[in-house]
């Protein structure tokens, strides 16, 4: 491998915005047939780089060449024209349109003008049975599949474009296990048809199962270049974060969890679901208790979640409030008896972007107080100064547009909008997700932590052992059911694993 | 100087000079402002004048948009307001009455409340689309209004009515300070929270509802504050001329106020609003309009005078024109760099 030749080649790439130095002395190679893991902690570059590669941004500085080439990438369709395809992390289709036409979209085959309806039908089915092993119904609108199945027709239809190099950003964070191996496996059927493709993960996991090599960039600089099976894990997390991992092994471990004392039940679920989202369940939350909810993406996590916060109407069932005599029919409502609700989907249920910081952190609690009692400019400038040295928010500016912060920084602004109104219930769903490793280990501390103080939590993510390391009780749920609940010796990563699949 | 160049109200305030610069050349005596039985008079007072009612209408509009909504029918709602307080006055037994002028103009400012109620519930409660929804009364409202003034110009002959729209308080047109008890009211929304709350459900719907911010409260309430704007416009427009029109008043005023708005900073994406930003952009219409009639274009192209000097002062204000017109300017100043760049690769 090492007498071929890079099909993409970027030398020392800098790009700067106003203020900030995304990337600094950047540099990426990109063989045929190969998968290349692209890693790095937030706002390590990651997302700046592909922009530079699929022309969305522009480079200061720096060579980009492709076959040997010097090519410019000033635009997304320079870029497509330079054999460059890329599938975002949000998939970026249109979900009215039909599977077959968001795959031909463009390019439909035609003949006098007419579009080949026929003709690109069949042609579409034939495109994803064949290479992604998908048998759907193409002519239905893409809004009707799963994320998992939109993410393949993306895939799809970047592949039609006739394609050097693919990137895929982040494919995998929405996907389940199964979906996962499906998508490797056309993954490397790809790069035996001589394709190149940029990997961009959090998970290590699954960038030791399919990556050839690795280039780690930290704060927008380049760490290195190095083959994925010459890396441990311990050298790459290193090189990730730039300091020991520590922070993880300071969390204290389950025995000790089970040393504080919960408080009386303090909101009890019973029968409650909806159609579509959760058969219905039973489950209570006591106080100072966190509950954590294990399952596969699509198991009924998130729509659990949303009826406990009343953003979903239920069919049957109902939610009681034991203390209060209560009830919770609306997020208002649900603020309103101190309910706190993180959403998984923080751009489009979680961050305002036009608004700073600032305004972003007092909402909820200026919502509570109502119109007419706003509060001070003054309180509002100590209320976000407060969090943002509680949380260690980056950039320390409260009149930042929060639009422009990484996600991690968006998500502890998210957290502390709801920490602010001190809420006895605290549900966040994934609130790790797509953050990096320091930050994580802050927002578990933060739940212990806190829930030491009596708020108790309904604790949602994907990562089992995120989900283990905080949780007092476990709740697993498959196939939108709630299949069990562990406490206890019982919570283990095999026994819940077991649960999970249904063995 | 750069965030003198960020700040919103950097380009509209510079359109604005140039427009008064250009009148300053053509006709000297522009700035003058001379002073007849204490009152004060000159082209500069003309345009504070005559575009209040723009400006009431664009500050409402500003609202409305703030929320990525949209209104259409302020026009019309000017109209009908006019036309019900000149009916009232003129059915009056004493048109310099002041109760029957009280009640009129509570009737119809009453009445273009209830206008903006009834667009705000159409987008709030029945989630319309805002463009759709206030289209229907922008067509409706003009039948009303001429429904109401029986297809005719109902003239009235009240001095105490005409005050409104033409007397003037401290040497100053009384309207003027109808536009700034408005604008304060609606800088009212930057003292208590609905401010906030507006410009995060403009913003982002969902995110908000989840924040719990009651969204069908903020949405009904820009648009009632919409209608009652353009109903006062409604009653300086037909008292400064003591008649109603139900085919002609505010004709198109919804566009100017749009453009006033977007002219002014605020995105018709929502989000972010900008008041005193709306407030420049009608003056810059209005002046617009006022250097148009002076320069003794004629009539026949007026209209067209306009469209271009809309296009500049937008295209002046797109960041993606100006980085494309600096683009071009620098290789117009380096030609031989690219062609040596291409022949290097």
């Amino acid at each position: 491998m090492s007498t071929q030749k890079p099909i993409l080649q970027m030398t020392k790439i800098h790009k700067r915005f106003p203020g900030v130095k995304a990337l600094s002395d950047v540099n990426l190679r990109l063989f045929p047939g190969e998968v290349h893991a692209l890693m790095g902690e937030n706002g390590a570059g990651k997302s700046t780089l592909i922009k530079v590669l699929t022309g969305v941004y522009s480079i200061d500085e720096g060579r980009v060449e492709m076959e040997g080439m010097p090519i410019t990438l000033h635009s997304p369709l320079e870029s497509q024209a330079a054999g460059i395809s890329t599938v975002y992390q949000e998939v970026n289709l249109c979900p009215n349109l039909t599977v077959a036409e968001n795959i031909f979209i463009g390019r439909e085959p035609r003949r006098f003008g007419r579009i080949l309806w026929k003709e690109m039908n069949r042609r579409a089915a034939e495109l994803l049975s064949e290479r992604m092993n998908l048998q759907i119904d193409v002519t239905r609108p893409l809004h009707t599949y799963s994320v998992a199945v939109q993410q393949l027709v993306a895939i799809a239809r970047a592949l039609n474009i006739s394609a050097k190099v693919l990137i895929l950003d982040e494919p995998t964070s929405s996907l389940d296990q199964k979906e996962v191996e499906q998508l490797f496996r056309i993954m490397r059927k790809l790069k035996q048809d001589g394709l190149s493709i940029l990997f961009v993960t959090h998970f290590l996991d699954q960038m030791y199962e399919i990556s050839d090599r690795v280039t780690i960039l930290r704060g927008g600089e380049f760490v290195g270049e190095y083959m994925a099976e010459e890396l441990t894990r311990l050298e790459l997390v290193m090189k990730m974060i730039g300091k020991e991992l520590h922070l993880l092994e300071e969390l204290p471990s389950l025995a000790e969890a089970d040393q504080h004392t919960l408080g009386g039940e303090w909101i009890r679920a019973e029968g409650l679901g909806r159609k579509g989202g959760i058969e219905p369940f039973d489950l209570a939350i006591r106080q100072g208790e966190v509950v954590g909810l294990a399952g596969l993406l699509g198991s009924g996590r998130t729509e659990t979640a949303r009826l406990f916060f009343g953003a979903d109407k239920p069919d049957s069932g109902r939610l009681t409030l034991p203390e209060s005599a209560g009830t919770v029919r609306s997020p208002r409502e649900a603020i309103r008896r101190r309910i706190a609700f993180c959403s998984e989907n923080r751009k489009t249920e979680g961050i305002i972007g036009d608004l700073t910081v600032r305004e972003n952190i007092i909402l909820v609690l200026q919502a509570k107080y109502g119109a007419f009692k706003a509060i001070s400019r003054k309180r509002q400038e100590e209320i976000a100064g407060e969090y943002i040295r509680m949380l260690n928010i980056n950039p320390p500016n409260p009149d930042h547009l929060i639009k422009n912060l990484s996600g991690g920084n968006q998500q502890k602004v998210l957290l502390a909008r709801w920490l602010l109104t001190e809420p006895q219930l605290l549900i966040l769903d994934e609130p790790t997700r797509g953050i990096d490793i320091g930050a994580k280990a802050e927002i578990q501390k933060l739940v212990l932590s806190l829930s030491r103080q009596g708020m108790s939590f309904l604790f949602i993510s994907s990562e089992l052992e995120e989900v283990l390391r905080v949780s007092d009780r476990i709740a697993v749920l498959r196939d939108r059911r709630k299949v069990k609940e562990v406490t206890g010796k019982d919570m283990s990563q095999q026994h819940i694993m077991q649960s999970i699949a249904g063995g | 100087m750069g965030r003198l160049v960020k700040h919103h109200l950097f380009w509209p305030l510079c359109v604005l000079a140039a427009l008064l610069l250009f009148n300053l050349c053509y006709s000297p005596d522009f700035f003058t402002i001379t002073m007849h039985d204490g009152h004060l008079y000159g082209s500069l007072i003309d345009i504070l004048n005559f575009g209040s009612p723009l400006i009431l209408v664009a500050i409402g509009m500003t609202l409305v948009v703030a929320t990525k909504g949209i209104d259409l029918s302020v026009g019309s709602i000017v109209a009908i307001s006019g036309a019900v307080a000149c009916l009232s006055i003129s059915k009056g037994p004493d048109q310099n009455s002041l109760v029957l002028i009280l009640i009129s103009v509570l009737l119809a400012v009453g009445l273009s409340l209830v206008l903006g109620l009834w667009n705000g519930l159409l987008v709030s409660v029945a989630g319309i689309q805002p463009i759709i929804a206030t289209l229907i009364l922008m067509v409706a409202g003009r039948g009303i209004a001429q429904l109401v003034t029986g297809g005719q110009i109902i003239t009235v002959t009240s001095a105490k009515y005409a005050y409104i729209g033409s007397g003037s308080l401290a040497t100053l047109p009384f309207s003027i300070f109808v536009v700034i008890l408005v604008l304060l009211i609606a800088l009212l929304t930057r003292r208590t929270a609905l401010g906030l709350f507006i410009e995060s459900v403009g913003c982002n719907p969902t995110a908000s509802l989840m924040a719990g911010v009651r969204a069908k409260w903020v949405i009904l309430s820009v648009y009632i504050f919409c209608g009652l704007c353009a109903g006062i416009a409604g009653l300086l427009l037909s008292s400064n001329v003591s008649s109603a029109d139900g085919n002609n008043a505010g004709l198109w005023y919804e566009l100017d106020a749009i453009l006033a708005v977007v002219i002014g900073g605020t995105s018709l994406n929502g989000g972010r609003y900008y008041l005193t930003g709306t407030v420049i952009g009608a003056l810059i219409i209005q002046t617009l309009t006022t250097t148009i009639y002076m320069i003794g274009v004629p009539p026949e192209i007026t209209l067209v005078v306009k469209a271009f000097v809309v296009l500049a002062v937008c295209l002046i204000q797109s960041d993606s024109f100006r980085a494309a017109f600096a683009a071009r300017w620098k290789t117009r100043h380096y030609p031989a760099e690219k062609e040596i760049t291409r022949h290097v690769s």
